[in-house]
């Protein structure tokens, strides 16, 4: 009886996982195969790489590529900057005030970027950043979520060795660049994988900020290229879209261990 | 002594603030200012040329609340929350028990499972719309096997919202797993072995120890799969455009609408208010109410 409902139970953690994974296989397929033998299944037909060259024709994928990776990287950057900075404080310094400003900071993982999109299209274009992978970048660097993340993580760095540096001679900044940053690695590496998986794949407000193929990301145009007024057919679409999904999805199955890892071990619990 | 602990303290609060500011300062220029400013643009009247905005009071949430597209967007929202909250959350917890148990192929079941959170959106939009499409679309196909006649998935006010929530539970339930493996990682063995002399079954030990043990994990996804019902609108750019008659329209979305097709940035800033609104409310119930019900210590 155990034995059966072991079985039953992998049957269906299998069907799962399948099912699951069966719009990326799909697309897959599609992608290599011209748009009449991808719809009809025939298994016996042939392969073909027609649809990565056409997709690639139609659209300047290497600037989207780049756009991506530039955004992706200047988010990281402001990111690690200010939640660094502003994690310690509120996990290491006492003052008046401290915890007002920390409400003020939690209620920041309420008010959603997505959802201030009118005003923070202004704000950006005030600043003369409209069209600029900074002004994309900008909205989600000071995170809430970043700020609480590393804040739990440097309070459980023992104060011994605060005291330790501190006697060595150490400023205030000397410690939490020598202390602190490198015991909270774990913590980084677990943000970097969400913050980069997070904006890769972001859409709406890069949409907005962005108006030209020099700032635009992969999203954006992967959405401009798939645009039913382009007539583009399902075998093309499918090409543009694992080609933009695959430097993502080759390091996530590379890096599958670190990541899973990474998440558990970043203590959000 | 009492001069130089006064020292460290001021030593403290100068170090403290200066270290916030540059923090302080992004969050204030792209989400506190940005919300007073909403909250003022929503009272006044929209500038155009011939006619500079003027002050209104409430008249624009008025017009929202006369207003049946409105409404519409309104109860498809709370549809499209009431559909993907629990059930994502049901099969994220389930693809976690599977994942963390011994199961041939674990590696490719978890694997399976995670992927679609790696992906953008906008791409597991393309990638269902190889699904949807009538006549060539797969469901369809799968359909015609079975002798049922072809669905225009996307096409349809009956189902088009549907097509639209599955893509969404695909997309996050992975996500959500990662954090309930996660905690099942921190459930002492010695549990599971003390159930086992008992005598309880593992559906015992599963309901009776680990669902409650689990009950912070769950309360912090129900707080992400609730915004995520907010912020999850990119597939409805690709798939249906809100439509068709607005049957799939999501309130995000048709803010963006309102504000970037229509240009009617005083009507998309009071619907802005309200969506923050009840941000705000759960926010507070989540800090007050459940947060001290879900803790074990």
């Amino acid at each position: 009886m155990k034995r059966l409902s072991h079985y039953i139970e992998s049957a269906a953690a299998i069907l799962l996982a399948v099912i699951w994974i069966s719009p990326l296989l799909f697309a897959f397929w599609a992608a290599f195969h011209t748009t009449s033998d991808a719809v009809n299944f025939n298994i016996m037909s042939a392969w073909t790489l027609d649809n990565f060259r056409t997709a690639w024709d139609g659209a300047p994928w290497l600037r989207y590529f780049m756009n991506t990776f530039l955004l992706v990287t200047i988010v990281l950057i402001g990111q690690f900057f200010f939640t660094t900075l502003a994690g310690f404080v509120f996990a290491k310094l006492e003052f008046p005030g401290k915890n007002l400003v920390f409400i003020l900071v939690l209620m920041q993982l309420f008010i959603l970027p997505e959802v201030l999109i009118v005003e923070n299209y202004a704000m950006v274009s005030r600043l003369g950043l409209f069209d600029t992978l900074f002004g994309v970048g900008m909205p989600y660097m000071a995170s809430a979520f970043g700020i609480f993340l590393m804040r739990q993580s440097f309070k459980s760095v023992p104060i011994e060795l605060h005291e330790a540096a501190r006697i060595e001679g150490c400023g205030l900044l000397g410690i939490l660049w020598r202390v602190y940053v490198p015991l909270a690695k774990p913590t980084y590496l677990a943000y970097a994988l969400v913050s980069v998986s997070t904006h890769w794949n972001n859409f709406l407000w890069p949409l907005i900020v962005t108006n030209s193929p020099e700032t635009r990301p992969l999203t954006v145009g992967l959405s401009i290229f798939g645009a039913p007024e382009n007539g583009v057919d399902i075998s093309i679409i499918s090409a543009a879209t694992i080609m933009s999904v695959a430097p993502l999805l080759i390091a996530f199955l590379v890096f599958q261990r670190q990541f899973v890892q990474a998440f558990l071990r970043a203590g959000i619990k | 002594m009492s001069t130089h602990v006064n020292l460290e303290r001021r030593r403290q609060a100068i170090y403290g603030w200066l270290l916030l500011s540059p923090a302080a300062l992004m969050l204030s220029i792209f989400a506190f200012y940005p919300s007073v400013a909403t909250f003022g643009s929503s009272l006044f009247t929209r500038n155009t040329r011939r006619k500079p905005s003027e002050f209104i009071g409430t008249e624009n949430y008025a017009d929202l609340f006369a207003d049946p597209t409105f409404w519409l967007v309104v109860k498809n929202n709370l549809f499209y929350a009431g559909i993907t909250i629990p059930v994502s959350i049901a099969i994220a917890l389930a693809m976690a028990l599977w994942a963390n148990s011994k199961i041939p192929l674990r590696g490719f079941v978890r694997t399976a499972y995670f992927t679609p959170t790696v992906l953008p959106m906008i791409a597991a939009a393309n990638l269902w719309l190889f699904f949807y499409t009538p006549g060539l679309g797969v469901l369809d196909q799968i359909g015609s096997l079975f002798g049922l006649p072809s669905v225009n998935w996307l096409g349809q006010p009956e189902t088009a919202l549907w097509a639209i929530i599955i893509v969404t539970v695909w997309k996050e339930a992975g996500f959500f797993m990662i954090f309930y493996l996660a905690a099942l990682q921190t459930i002492p063995e010695d549990l599971k072995e003390a159930a086992d002399i008992e005598g309880a079954s593992r559906w015992t030990y599963t309901r009776r120890i680990v669902l409650p043990l689990l009950m912070p994990t769950t309360l912090f996804i129900m707080v992400n799969a609730l915004i995520n019902s907010v912020k999850l609108i990119d597939h409805l750019f690709i798939l249906t455009k809100g439509g068709p008659s607005d049957a799939s329209k999501l309130i995000l979305y048709y803010i963006w609408e309102m504000a970037f097709a229509f240009f009617d940035a005083p009507h998309a800033a009071a619907m802005t208010i309200l969506v923050l609104a009840v941000l705000c409310i759960v926010a507070a119930i989540q800090f007050l109410y459940l947060d001290r019900r879900t803790h074990y210590q």
